[in-house]
């Protein structure tokens, strides 16, 4: 999100959902979109029928490869060159915006320099993609009327992940295909209320909206409707808390509905971190890998069990609705509130409706929202009155930065924080499969998704598994230098020789035990999407 | 894509009364827009319209025979006769044919009152024994952990083929035989595995009759027994909209809600059929406090939760959360404590926690999983 924040102004996907069906052409990128998003495949199916053009950039053969025109097939980590690579044929051709990029752009001549070393020789070299591919690609995103680029995290989750985003802007900003309907880039946002978490400031540098705490008027404005006296320096991120634990100088932590000590990468490291804490907190429905580091577990309501709104992805904020009683006799506002009077700060909200209203006057994109006005369909943000009717598509007219207009960012390939070698040879991308979600907490509570996917198994070429000798189903060890699970094989046209995969999703086979604490120093994402492995006959 | 010529606007009559809409729409589209009732099976919003089930016929003024509704775009002057003797007799036909071949079972169908047949027979006043000949008795099909299928009471709409094919785009079902051995089903009969079917129960979705049902909800409560309340999924960030089915304090299903602006309807194997978890024995519906002396933080605690851990009063769990985060941020000062909050939360539990933080904890330190 800090790539589209800089690049454009905001953190969120440009366009609508609905809009995906009208592209002319769809650039799918990083994203296995028919079991990470199956609702949002559904539209990409629609827009096949219309008949779009679909290019697809990812190192799997997913899904959505077979109707698609190209399959930029890339090595894991080589994003940015691919992106490049792609730009630089456009400006050979001299299939750019021209106008676009003069009116709405800036930072185009440090962008034209970077990119022109990635001749398509060069860009083959790195990604592994073909030179006639490339220039297929290229022509057909250039020359569509309307370009749409979905993106997921097959993009983020790299140590340049931010970069990766940014290069995705500078490829749709070379062509202009951007702030009109059915153009602009999705980011395809993993979990329920992504955006929302995003918007709603628990971040150590922002408050709601991502309106920084270390402007005065800001934070007088919260001062002022809080009622207290607020820290001006920006926080500690989550990882900043972590190494903090384990170096003794951060002492306690509540966490609510998060299961770092299972999602996280290098857990080990995160089980340190989790011990050394003095006073830990755990909100959740369930046990988890988490919970059994608490000192005091809270237990959570299910979204079953309260009133609330969720944003998605394309920033639509939208009802959630109590169907039942919470188990434990108290949803987590509820909670929030008893512990915050318990320490001296009333808290008097009698449903969670009175908080979006405190939302919306502290929030401009939110100003517009209440619950009597999303009650029947969700709106999208921004929607600064009472009287807006949302935006289905950002930057019509201008970008959300002080000059009004987008900037390129001349980025460079940099590959992956860990490379694979001869002791550990083969390259691990880990995502989600269709059947279950995270974790795995809610999914493997429901039967029939354990009847169906009841195990984890690790993707592996043929022509890997021939080499090692390990046939469809025998159980293998799978080891980086972290640490070691043992899984079955899937032997598979899916993953290319080279790569394997891994989901995340069982208690048993904690595939992020084996996943590298590499970071993105600027958003400070996790590289779940490449780190070296080797695999081993039992 | 015709979508530019829709911007005409034509006037027609319904029923005598002037009616004005979009070129480009059908007699349906319009009948529905203004609020006129017109009957359908194979109608689906979702799905192209293909004039199948013929319930749907009017009478237009000039034309010798009656049209389907739901194929025929509407012309300037056009007169439109929803409802008369002949269109009622045409329709009373169509429903009898379908009764000579259908199992007089709705006292234990999953579907009766949400029946689109059982419904229209009822309209009707359509009888069972009109028509007498060969009837189906083919063996229902539960071969999967989600959806339960009862050819007998197939009307052949052709709807779950339509969406599996169009616009799931799987093909995992087509009709299958000819003439009176027509029917949906998979390619040679084989059961539905995660190789074929992706699970989204879209055909149950489609489905206007009891003949695809959600196989979990079984007897557990059909539309007049249980409350209907409209909710967003929790799991992915698609932001999908559906029913939560409850009945006397249970979750029993989860229906489709057509009107959702970014899934009309639609779903995926989560969304549709992954509740079990809400209500699942293994929740936590206590607060738990860590056992004095006991230090065990290793992945054998989930073993036996309880043997770590004792159950506690909310106020004594609060108390002492409290006590022990005042005590951290007067022995150690503010910036060693902090929050960490999850996507999975509400906007407004974030929004809590967040002020939680920066009020009651007075630090900056509060973090969420988003980058992660």
């Amino acid at each position: 999100m800090a790539g589209l924040a800089t690049s454009l102004g905001a953190g969120a996907a440009s366009n609508s959902l609905e809009q995906i069906k009208d592209a002319d052409v769809l650039f799918i990128f990083g994203s296995n979109t028919t079991e990470g998003h199956p609702i949002v495949s559904l539209h990409v199916n629609a827009a096949i029928r219309n008949g779009a053009r679909i290019i697809i950039g990812d190192p799997r053969r997913i899904d959505l490869v077979k109707f698609s025109d190209v399959w930029l097939n890339l090595r894991p980590g080589s994003n940015i060159a691919l992106l490049h690579g792609l730009i630089h044929i456009i400006l050979r051709d001299g299939l750019q915006n021209d106008e676009f990029i003069k009116n709405r752009t800036e930072g185009f001549d440090e962008l034209r320099e970077a990119v022109k070393k990635y001749t398509p020789q060069y860009t083959q070299q790195i990604t592994g993609v073909s030179v006639d591919k490339l220039e297929k690609a290229a022509r057909l995103y250039a020359k569509a009327k309307n370009a749409m680029i979905l993106y997921g995290l097959g993009v983020t989750e790299h140590h340049t992940g931010t970069e990766n985003v940014m290069a995705i802007a500078n490829l749709a900003f070379t062509c202009g295909h951007i702030g009109r309907p059915s153009t602009g880039i999705m980011a395809l946002r993993g979990q329920n209320n992504v955006q929302g978490a995003s918007d709603m400031g628990p971040a150590p540098n922002v408050y709601t909206g991502y309106q920084y705490v270390s402007k005065p008027e800001v934070r007088e404005k919260f001062e002022r409707a809080w009622d207290v006296k607020l820290p001006t320096i920006a926080g500690l991120k989550s990882v900043e808390m972590f190494d903090r634990a384990i170096e003794g100088t951060f002492k306690g932590l509540f966490t609510m509905g998060a299961d770092t000590a299972h999602t996280d990468p290098n857990i080990n490291h995160i089980w340190k971190a989790f011990d050394a804490l003095e006073f830990f907190v755990v909100c959740d429905i369930f046990h988890t890998h988490t919970t059994r580091f608490a000192d005091v577990i809270l237990p959570g309501a299910s979204f079953a069990e309260k009133d609330g709104t969720f944003t998605n992805g394309e920033r639509r904020v939208q009802r959630v609705r109590k169907a039942i009683e919470p188990l434990a006799g108290m949803a987590e506002w509820q909670v929030l509130q008893e512990l915050s009077k318990r320490m001296g700060f009333e808290m008097n909200y009698t449903h969670p409706s009175e908080i979006m209203d405190e939302i919306a006057s502290l929030t401009p994109n939110y100003g517009g929202i209440s619950y009597e006005r999303i009650e029947k369909q969700g709106i999208q943000w921004p929607c600064p009155t009472k009287d807006h009717p949302g935006t289905t598509t950002l930057y019509e007219l201008q970008f959300n930065r002080p000059s009004g207009k987008a900037l390129f960012v001349a980025v460079e390939h940099a590959g992956s924080g860990e490379l694979p070698n001869t002791e550990y040879p083969y390259v691990l991308i880990t995502g989600r499969r269709l059947q279950h979600y995270n974790n795995g907490s809610m999914t493997r509570r429901v039967r029939g998704i354990m009847e169906l996917s009841p195990e984890e198994t690790i993707e592996i070429n043929h022509a890997d598994a021939t080499r090692l000798n390990i046939a469809h189903g025998e159980k293998v060890r799978v080891s980086s230098r972290r640490g070691e699970i043992y899984v079955k094989a899937e032997v598979t046209q899916r993953s290319q020789a080279g790569n394997v995969f891994l989901a995340f999703h069982f208690e048993d086979a904690l595939t992020n035990i084996l996943t590298s604490g590499v970071r993105d120093p600027i958003a400070g994402t996790p590289e779940y999407k490449a780190c070296a492995v080797r695999i081993d006959k039992l | 894509m015709t979508t530019a010529i829709a911007q005409d606007t034509i006037t027609l009559t319904i029923n005598g009364k002037t009616v004005t809409a979009a070129s480009g729409k059908t007699i349906l589209q319009v009948c529905r827009d203004s609020g006129i009732y017109v009957p359908t099976l194979c109608y689906d919003e979702r799905l192209e319209a293909y004039g199948g089930c013929r319930l749907c016929l009017v009478e237009v003024k000039g034309q010798g025979r009656p049209l389907s509704s739901c194929t025929t775009p509407i012309r300037e002057g056009m007169e439109v006769t929803t409802d008369s003797d002949r269109i009622t007799r045409l329709r009373k036909t169509v429903l009898e044919l379908l009764l000579s071949n259908h199992p007089n079972d709705c006292m234990l169908c999953e579907k009766a009152g949400a029946c689109t047949l059982q419904e229209l027979v009822y309209m009707y006043g359509v009888r069972y024994d009109n028509y007498y000949g060969e009837m189906w008795n083919l063996p229902k099909k539960d071969d999967n952990p989600f959806i339960s299928y009862d050819p007998n009471k197939c009307v052949l709409c052709g709807r779950c083929v339509n969406i599996c094919q169009n616009v799931v785009m799987k093909g995992t079902i087509d009709m299958t035989g000819r003439g009176f051995y027509s029917k949906p089903d998979t390619a040679f009969g084989k059961p539905l595995t995660p190789d074929i079917c992706v699970f989204c129960g879209q055909c149950v979705s489609a489905c206007p009759v009891g003949a695809l049902t959600e196989k979990q909800a079984r007897g557990k409560g059909r539309v007049g027994s249980v409350e209907r309340v409209r909710t967003t999924c929790t799991y992915c960030g698609t932001g999908c909209n559906f029913y939560l089915n409850v009945n006397k304090g249970k979750i029993v299903k989860v229906t489709s809600d057509y009107a959702a602006p970014v899934n009309k309807g639609n779903l995926c194997v989560k969304g549709r059929f992954g509740y079990d978890f809400i209500q699942h024995p293994d929740r936590i519906t206590k607060p738990l406090i860590r056992r004095e002396g006991v230090t065990d933080t290793s992945p054998e605690v989930l073993k036996d939760p309880m043997a770590v851990f004792r159950e506690a009063e909310w106020d004594e769990a609060l108390d002492l959360v409290a006590s022990k985060f005042m005590e951290l941020k007067n022995k150690y000062g503010p910036d060693s404590v902090g929050g960490f909050s999850s996507s999975r939360c509400t906007n407004e539990e974030n929004y809590l926690f967040a002020k939680w933080v920066r009020v009651a904890l007075n630090t900056n330190n509060v973090d969420n999983c988003a980058r992660v």
